[in-house]
Parts: C-alpha cells; sequence; structure tokens
C-alpha cells in the first residue's frame, strides 16, 4: 500500500519534464498530467528542499484536490492540508498525520534550468 | 508489509457478515495486531462494503453510499483481509471446518458468525411488491426510494425505534408518511404510555399521522391510492407504499443449518465468551442469543466484537455479561430517551413524573423501593437532562435531597451533576466503553488537547452523543491539574486571533511574512494561521486577496473565489445585491448556466449558485459574468455574504419604509468587508418582518420613525433570536453604528467565532456592547468609523481585478501542462440538471470522452 513512500529517497531512473518553472506557484500548488497520473506540485523557494511532487488524489473525498491544498509547517515537517476535509499530508513522504491508512504517492522531482522534471524509479 | 509470521503458519479466520459488528470485529482485531496470527476472509451479503445503519436515514437527506461507509476503503486490502462483497455464505461444513459459497469452499480454524438480523414481515394476504417493502439495507432505500418516486402517501407498518426511522425517511422522500402500530402506543419497548403520548403529540404536530392499536387485516387495491389496508374493527387507510418494521429476526439460518444450538426465540446461543455450541465458531451482534435476550442495539454487537477480537488476539478476554439498553435518539427531529428500568417494573419502584402537555414533553424517573437510587428513566422533548441520569443509574450515584428535581425544567434550579462525582469507573462513551478513569490517565500521560485524547481513547468516536460530556470532563480535570488550558492560535503564534488583530493594527504589519518573522516561530506556518492573519490583514488594509504576497494565506475558497464542492469543482455566486434583479441579468445568469451545463440553485439569501464549473472555468465564467454588470458575491469568503430583504413599501400595503433601497445600500457599503467568520444582514420594511432580519447578524427592521436595529442573530447549526440594539433610527445612524458593531467585532472576535457566539461571550453583555458602541464609553467610535471607511473605500471586485492580470489567472488552470479537464470529475442528470455522481453509482458512469 505506500511501498512508494520511500521513492523520494530512491534514484530516479529517467526523468521527464512536465512544465517549466514559470508554471509554478511560490509557496503554493500545481498540478501536472503526467502518464495518465494527476500529480501536484508545491514550490517553497527559498526552502531547503524547494519542491514536492505528490498525487493529487485526495484519499478521503476521492476527488483530485490535493493540489489546490493550503501548504503549512506542523512539528517541523512540511504539510498540505487537503480543501476538502483538511487532513494533513507530509510533503516529504506523503504520510498523512491524522490517519495512518491514508497516504499519499510521492514523486521524486528537480529542477533542470527552466524545467520541472518528475522521476520514474 | 509482511512483517508478520510466514503466511503458512498463520490459521485461516473467517467472518461472515460485514455489516456494523462484523465490520467492528475487523478493527478490534487489526488494533490488537491479531493478523499475525491469522489469515482473515470476510464474506457479506450485500453489495457494500459495512456502512453506518444507524444512521441509515440520512441516505435520504444527502449522504450517500460512501459517506455511510465505516472506514477507509483500502483498510482490508491494506491489511491484507480479503473482502467477499456479494457474495452469501451458502452453508458451513462443521466436519470438514470449511464454508461454502456459489464460488468455492474455504477452509476456516475459527469462524465468527456476525450476520445480524433481518425485518420480520408478518404475513398479510395482499402484501407484495410496494406494498411489501422493509427498512434495513441500503437496497431496501433504494428500493423505496423507487416506489416512492411515483407516491404521495406512505404508511410504516411498526411504530418503535426503526419504525419511526423509516417514517423520517418516507417524509425526506416527500412523501405524507403515517405510523402504523399495533400496541396502544408509540414505542412500547421503550416508553410508557404518558411517553408515547408525547411523542404522538410532537410527531402529529410534524405532519405524519399515527394510528394505534391497529392490527392490519388484508392489503386490497385501493380508489384514491393505490392500496388498502384493511384493519381489524372495519377500518382502513389507503396508501401508495407501504414500508414493515414491525420488530427484527435474528439472521440464525447458517446457524440452523449447520447444527448449532440455537435459542426458542431464535439467535445463535452463545456463551459469556460469545462461543455457539461449537467451539470454532462465534456468534456477534443481533445474530446471537446470550441468556435468551438479543440485543438489537449496535453498543452491545461492539461490546461482544472486542470481546472476541481480544480473545483471538490471544489477550485476556473479558467477558461479555449483558448489555445497557438505554438510548438516546432524535426520531423525526423529536428526542427521545429511555434508560433502565423505564416502565419501572422493578417491584417496589416508584417514579417522579414531569409532563408539559403545551409543549408535548414528558419526563419520567424511576427510583428503588429504597427512595436512594435512580434505576430507570423516560424523556420525551428533551434529552438534555440523559446524560446526568444515565450517569446516575450506570454508577449508582446518591440521589439528591430532591429527586424530582433532576427532571424539572433547569431553570427551577436542577440540581446539576458536577464532574467531580463522577466515580473512574463512569462509563463516558458508550460505543468504545471508555470509562472516566482510562480518560483521566490519557490526561495523566500527558495528552493535553482535546483531538488528540478522542485519538487516544476512542472516546466521542462512535456517535458522537458524548462531545459534550467529554468536554467538560477533559477542562475540569486539565483545571483540576492545574494546567491553564492554552489558548495559542497554532503552535506558530502563541497568541490569540484578538492579540494578533491588535498587532497587525498597531504596528501597522501588512504582510504574513513580517508577522511570522516578529511574532512567530518558523518560516512557513499552517492551515490555521495563515487563514487568519489572511482574513487579520484584509479586515485592516483590505488589500486584493490575489496579490501574491497574500495568494498563499488563503484558504482554498478564497484563492479561486469560488466554493470548493464534495467532487472538486465548484460553486459560483454572482452578487445580487438585495436580492433584487433585472429580467435582463437573470437571463445571462440563465444563459452561463447553460452554457457551461451549471447545476443552479436559489440560495437562502436570495441569490443564485451555479454549480459545477471546474477549475479552468472559473475564469470565463466570470469574464461573461463581469461583462453582463455581475460582481463576485463573496459567497467563499468569511465575509460580508448577502443584504436579504423583503420589497417593503414600494409595492406591499403594510410597507413602511424603503427596504430594498436599504438593502442595497448596506449591501454596497459591506461588500467584501473580511470577519472572523461570514456576516449575513437582512432589512425588513416593516414589522411583519418578512426578511427574517432577527435571525441574521445585522437584522434591520422599518418602524414608522426609521429603524430597529437588531444584532448578533443567527441561523445555522445553532440559531439564537437577535437583539434589540437602538430603535428608530435615520439612515445616517443606522449605518454609523453598525460600522462601529463589525468593526468592534473584527477587533475583538475569536477566530471563526460568528457574532452570536462573540455576543454570548462579551463580558458585560448586551449592556456593555451599548455602552461601547452607543455611549462611546472607550472612546472608540470615531475610529471604528474610520477603520471601516478605509475597508469600504479600498473595495474592488476580486474577479474583475483578477480577470485584469494574466499572472493571477495562471493559476485558474486544471492542469498546467494539459489543456483537458479533470478525468475524474463525473455528474450524472437528475431533475434535468447535472450532479456529481454519487460513490454507489459509478456503474453508471458513461464512456468519459477525454478532451485533449
Amino acid at each position: 500500500m505506500s511501498q512508494t513512500n520511500a521513492a523520494i529517497t530512491v534514484q530516479a531512473q529517467h526523468w521527464q519534464a512536465v512544465c517549466s518553472r514559470t508554471d509554478l506557484i511560490a509557496q503554493s500548488g500545481v498540478v501536472v498530467w503526467f502518464d495518465g497520473r494527476q500529480v501536484a506540485l508545491f514550490y517553497l523557494p527559498g526552502h531547503a528542499t524547494p519542491l514536492f511532487a505528490v498525487d493529487n488524489r485526495d484519499p478521503k473525498s476521492g476527488a483530485n484536490v490535493i493540489g489546490r491544498g493550503l501548504v503549512g509547517e506542523l512539528k517541523g515537517e512540511l504539510v498540505v492540508a487537503a480543501p476538502l476535509y483538511k487532513q494533513h499530508f507530509c510533503l516529504r513522504d506523503g504520510r498523512c498525520l491524522e490517519d495512518p491508512q491514508q497516504a499519499l504517492q510521492v514523486w521524486p522531482v528537480r529542477i533542470s534550468g527552466e524545467q520541472i522534471e518528475l522521476g520514474r524509479c | 508489509m509482511n512483517g508478520f509470521t510466514s503466511i503458512e503458519a498463520r490459521q485461516q479466520l473467517i467472518i461472515v457478515g460485514n455489516g456494523m459488528v462484523g465490520h467492528h470485529c475487523i478493527e478490534q482485531l487489526i488494533e490488537r495486531g491479531a493478523l499475525g496470527r491469522f489469515q482473515v476472509r470476510v464474506f457479506g451479503e450485500e453489495r457494500q462494503r459495512a456502512y453506518d445503519r444507524v444512521h441509515l436515514s440520512e441516505y435520504f437527506s444527502g449522504s450517500d453510499a460512501e459517506t455511510l461507509a465505516l472506514g477507509e476503503a483500502g483498510l482490508y486490502a491494506g491489511h491484507g483481509i480479503h473482502l467477499h462483497l456479494g457474495e452469501p455464505v451458502l452453508e458451513i461444513d462443521r466436519e470438514r471446518c470449511e464454508v461454502v459459497t456459489r464460488a468455492g469452499r474455504y477452509p476456516y480454524d475459527q469462524l465468527v458468525l456476525a450476520t445480524g438480523s433481518y425485518p420480520f414481515v408478518p404475513p398479510i394476504e395482499g402484501s407484495h411488491g410496494a406494498a411489501r417493502l422493509v427498512y434495513r439495507t441500503l437496497d431496501d432505500l433504494d428500493a423505496i426510494r423507487a416506489a416512492a418516486s411515483s407516491a404521495r402517501r406512505g404508511v410504516v407498518v411498526g411504530g418503535g425505534l426503526l419504525g419511526l426511522e423509516a417514517a423520517n425517511a418516507l417524509k425526506s422522500l416527500g412523501l405524507e408518511a403515517h405510523v402504523v402500530e399495533f400496541a396502544p402506543r408509540l414505542m412500547p419497548v421503550q416508553l410508557d404510555a404518558e411517553g408515547g403520548a408525547a411523542l404522538r403529540a410532537q410527531i402529529e404536530a410534524l405532519g405524519v399521522g399515527v394510528h394505534l392499536s391497529r392490527a392490519t387485516q388484508a392489503i386490497v387495491a385501493g380508489e384514491d391510492y393505490r392500496y388498502r389496508m384493511n384493519f381489524d374493527g372495519g377500518e382502513f387507510l389507503e396508501t401508495d407504499l407501504i414500508v414493515f418494521s414491525a420488530g427484527i429476526r435474528p439472521q440464525d439460518a447458517l446457524g440452523r443449518s449447520s447444527g448449532l444450538e440455537i435459542a426458542p426465540r431464535g439467535g445463535v446461543v452463545i456463551d459469556s465468551a460469545c462461543r455457539s455450541s461449537d467451539p470454532r465458531i462465534f456468534a456477534i451482534g443481533e445474530c446471537a442469543s446470550w441468556n435468551g435476550s438479543v440485543f438489537g442495539l449496535v453498543a452491545p454487537g461492539y461490546s461482544m466484537a472486542r470481546n472476541v477480537a481480544a480473545a483471538l488476539a490471544g489477550e485476556d478476554a473479558g467477558n461479555f455479561t449483558g448489555a445497557d439498553m438505554s438510548t438516546k435518539l432524535k426520531l423525526l427531529g423529536v428526542d427521545v430517551g429511555s434508560i433502565g428500568d423505564a416502565h419501572g417494573a422493578t417491584p417496589g419502584a416508584r417514579s417522579y413524573r414531569f409532563i408539559d402537555e403545551a409543549a408535548s414533553a414528558y419526563r419520567r424517573l424511576v427510583v428503588d423501593a429504597s427512595g436512594k437510587q435512580v434505576i430507570g428513566a423516560v424523556l420525551v422533548g428533551d434529552n438534555s437532562y440523559y446524560d446526568t441520569l444515565l450517569q446516575y443509574v450506570q454508577n449508582g450515584i446518591a440521589l439528591p435531597a430532591d429527586p424530582a428535581g433532576l427532571i424539572l425544567p433547569q431553570s427551577a434550579g436542577a440540581p446539576a451533576l458536577g464532574i467531580d462525582a463522577l466515580p473512574a469507573s463512569a462509563t463516558l462513551c458508550s460505543c468504545h466503553n471508555v470509562s472516566k478513569g482510562a480518560v483521566c490517565a490519557a490526561i495523566d500521560n500527558g495528552c493535553g488537547d482535546l483531538g488528540e485524547l478522542k485519538q487516544q481513547t476512542k472516546a466521542c468516536t462512535g456517535c458522537g452523543g458524548c462531545a459534550a460530556l467529554l468536554k467538560q470532563v477533559f477542562e475540569h480535570e486539565l483545571i483540576a491539574r492545574g494546567v491553564s488550558v492554552d489558548k495559542s492560535l497554532c503552535e506558530h503564534f502563541a497568541y490569540t486571533r484578538q492579540e494578533l488583530y491588535a498587532l497587525v493594527r498597531v504596528e501597522g504589519i501588512l504582510s504574513f511574512d513580517e508577522m511570522l518573522a516578529r511574532h512567530g516561530r518558523g518560516h512557513v506556518g499552517c492551515d490555521i494561521c495563515k487563514p487568519t492573519i489572511g482574513s487579520i490583514l484584509a479586515s485592516c488594509w483590505n488589500q486584493p486577496i490575489m496579490d501574491p504576497s497574500l495568494v498563499p494565506l488563503q484558504d482554498t475558497n478564497d484563492t479561486f473565489m469560488a466554493n470548493m464542492q464534495k467532487n472538486g469543482t465548484y460553486s459560483v455566486v454572482p452578487r445580487i445585491p438585495g436580492g433584487e434583479i433585472t429580467p435582463e441579468k437573470l437571463i445571462v445568469i440563465g444563459e452561463v448556466a447553460k452554457k457551461y451545463d451549471l447545476y443552479t440553485k436559489i440560495t437562502g439569501g436570495q441569490r443564485i449558485d451555479l454549480f459545477g464549473a471546474q477549475l479552468h472555468e472559473l475564469p470565463e465564467i466570470w469574464a461573461e459574468l463581469i461583462a453582463a454588470g455581475f460582481e463576485t458575491g463573496h459567497a467563499y469568503g468569511k465575509s460580508t455574504r448577502t443584504v436579504k430583504s423583503c420589497v417593503g413599501s414600494t409595492w406591499c400595503r403594510y410597507g413602511v419604509q424603503d427596504s430594498v433601497q436599504m438593502a442595497l445600500t448596506l449591501e454596497d457599503r459591506y461588500k467584501g468587508l473580511r470577519s472572523p467568520h461570514k456576516l449575513k444582514f437582512a432589512v425588513s420594511g416593516c414589522t411583519r418582518e418578512c426578511a427574517e432580519a432577527q435571525s441574521k447578524d445585522i437584522g434591520v427592521i422599518a418602524t414608522e420613525k426609521g429603524w430597529n436595529l437588531y444584532i448578533c442573530g443567527n441561523g445555522g447549526m445553532r440559531p439564537r433570536h437577535a437583539e434589540l440594539f437602538a430603535t428608530d433610527l435615520d439612515d445616517a445612524s443606522l449605518i454609523r453604528i453598525i460600522d462601529r458593531v463589525l468593526m468592534f467585532y473584527i477587533r475583538t472576535a475569536d477566530k471563526l467565532q460568528r457574532t452570536s457566539v462573540w455576543r454570548e461571550s462579551l463580558e458585560g453583555g448586551l449592556d456593555y456592547l451599548k455602552q461601547v458602541i452607543l455611549d462611546d464609553s472607550l472612546g472608540l467610535g470615531a475610529e471604528l468609523e474610520a477603520q471601516m471607511q478605509l475597508v469600504v473605500d479600498r473595495y474592488e471586485c476580486e474577479w474583475a481585478n483578477a480577470l485584469k492580470d494574466p499572472d493571477k489567472l495562471k493559476r485558474f488552470r486544471t492542469f498546467v501542462n494539459d489543456q483537458r479537464p479533470d478525468p475524474g470529475v463525473h455528474f450524472v442528470r437528475e431533475r434535468g440538471q447535472r450532479r456529481p455522481i454519487g460513490a454507489g453509482e459509478l456503474h453508471l458512469i458513461p464512456t468519459t470522452e477525454e478532451v485533449l
């Protein structure tokens, strides 16, 4: 169920450009279409890790809304609050703080020049 | 995932039945780590996974199968549990220790029967089709809904708890509902004669027909309706459909066919360890009979499920020792409570009774022969007495000197049961069997947060009925431990909203980053402090919320200036000031709705809500609305919503002032004002009050001489009448006073606190508020007015502002790298419009057309 949680630390084998840096919105999220999946990209310029990629689908509501959630920091972890029911997911590993049964898939992501690239592993 | 012992070493556990009790057993097995010992298979006869049968009637009032479902969809699979839905077990082969379904045979080492019960339908001639419906499963409800679509009237046979729930369901389907009961009173098990009479009076007042002491002999074709029910004695009642709710019977067929011992009145016989006559087979919930009794409530079933799960997990399982059948319900909106020996059947029992025929309220307190202990109670009309009475019964607390005080109206000075009086063994949450002692232990171990306490102890996570009691105990225990209750906004700001407001204003702080750097912790903030400070900044300085530094602060509805709905699409509400609209503008709204296929509904605030827009459609929709002269309605913001009005003196023969003009003036002045919570206004043109101003935050009612101002009313969850604040005001004074009241509220209220709650928590009450606002006792009047004027002067339609700026519109893209709409959004058509598809209807999905 949550084997992908560690993906961020795994070295991606292939990188694919998904959008440009100007598509991102600082301190907030946007969504890209990535091979049939919806991936939310959160951009926190100035932060140690400035970019995170997580699944856009909210497991609680079943709606594709995570990319529209509010970014915050709880107990030192960067999180996004799901917009409908406000549960929090760690941007780093997709873990849900309120309910261990819920988790978001995460993807390796990097800024390469002006392009944003998502990785497959 | 497989940190368990190897799969082969695990025993096979089969659970037959995936209802509430079966599901609870699985949750308990997971929680107790029993999955290391067992490979678990679950068989359910129904298509749906376990759902909340207690709240079944909500299926007709907005809930769908998915909202009623228990546990997350992936819970079983995530723990390696095989769930076989729609696959009934046909036979238990006890010799080979296998269960048989139409798909095959499955071996078991241990088996749990949790097959529940089925509705009893008395054999009545002519009872079939729509004259033989039952009320038990979601499929039953679908059948009722289908039958109701062409019906005007519906009858429920059975006036017990479930029967009244079913009547409520018929009512919410828009039918004229009737209840036919064999006994001479409603809820004969739980209520006495007077309680039944009070309940009947209340239910009849709601428009539900009640027919008592009626036995149905036959059902024949009707004249005015589809069927006619002929009763004993020659009377009859006609109806279009009949739902039977005349009791339940244990679903013990598998037990019978496999030769388990069955109780004389039905149910698989179990011992105190919930074992049947076959030691490998347990039975729990309504299919089981303990000591000759079948328990038709969920709490005893949960208690059996816990015992069995504990035993299977190898823990020291407690014995099942029967169950408290006390119940607290809201039936058709009427409070009904029944505790212990409600009928006073114990020898020597004596009762105190309170009867209020005017309000049809009834309360009975049953005490034992010694007069020292409460042994039962009946409540109809007001369940606020329930918690205290239950504690008296369950914990054997000694009666006060004047026992009648426990059921007398509370203004008469009822002796309240202090939290201190509860022993540690007192059960606070009966769904999850959490005692006061367990709650105190959690607090002793450092739990200082109510939410965390609920998570840790599970208290209040079942039916939620103990919420108020739990909060009281929690706060009482914290204070008893000398802990001051932490009022910090969140982990980033050790200030209340009021303190933050003062800091923003006094120091002239313009951005969240500046606020965080000067007074907060960390570099990011969270979803509590960001919107709160965003709102304070807007209340103080009113800069466009779409400015880059302010955007990340807003909650999603403010960010996209629309209201997110359950499927991730948005609703759009253009401002219709005072509810007045020209035919031309009405046509534009209709055309826009038609073009984008939006579901259209009139709101309570005299506006039109357009549902189902996807993110990327919002700018196009707003461009069309703004071109036609509309502005944003701020339906998404904690801000001024609407000013509702009646037509007033221009049209109405009773009107004494032009209420529409005043509504337009007020809405134009306060539109866009951001505040701790939403603000609703209304203006009525005369004392008949057609605009319902006394239920609004700001209510204005015309008089011969001017306007009366009412403040701090509320509808919604906790209605509160607005209070008369000032009388016979001229236009200018009215606006000056509203300016001051609103700004004082914005300055001093807590986050997300409506004016009604703010007013109630204001020390000094209404008199103090009058001194501050009308007598200017704090010398703040001019300042409050000037602050309001600044906000008014800076008003700009946020949507018009955003449409002018391509950079701000960049956010309104469903995908930043693809033109397609969200393929996860599906609609079905209902009553000529589209609506989101329910989780139970996924099979209805039409093939999606992908727009590339």
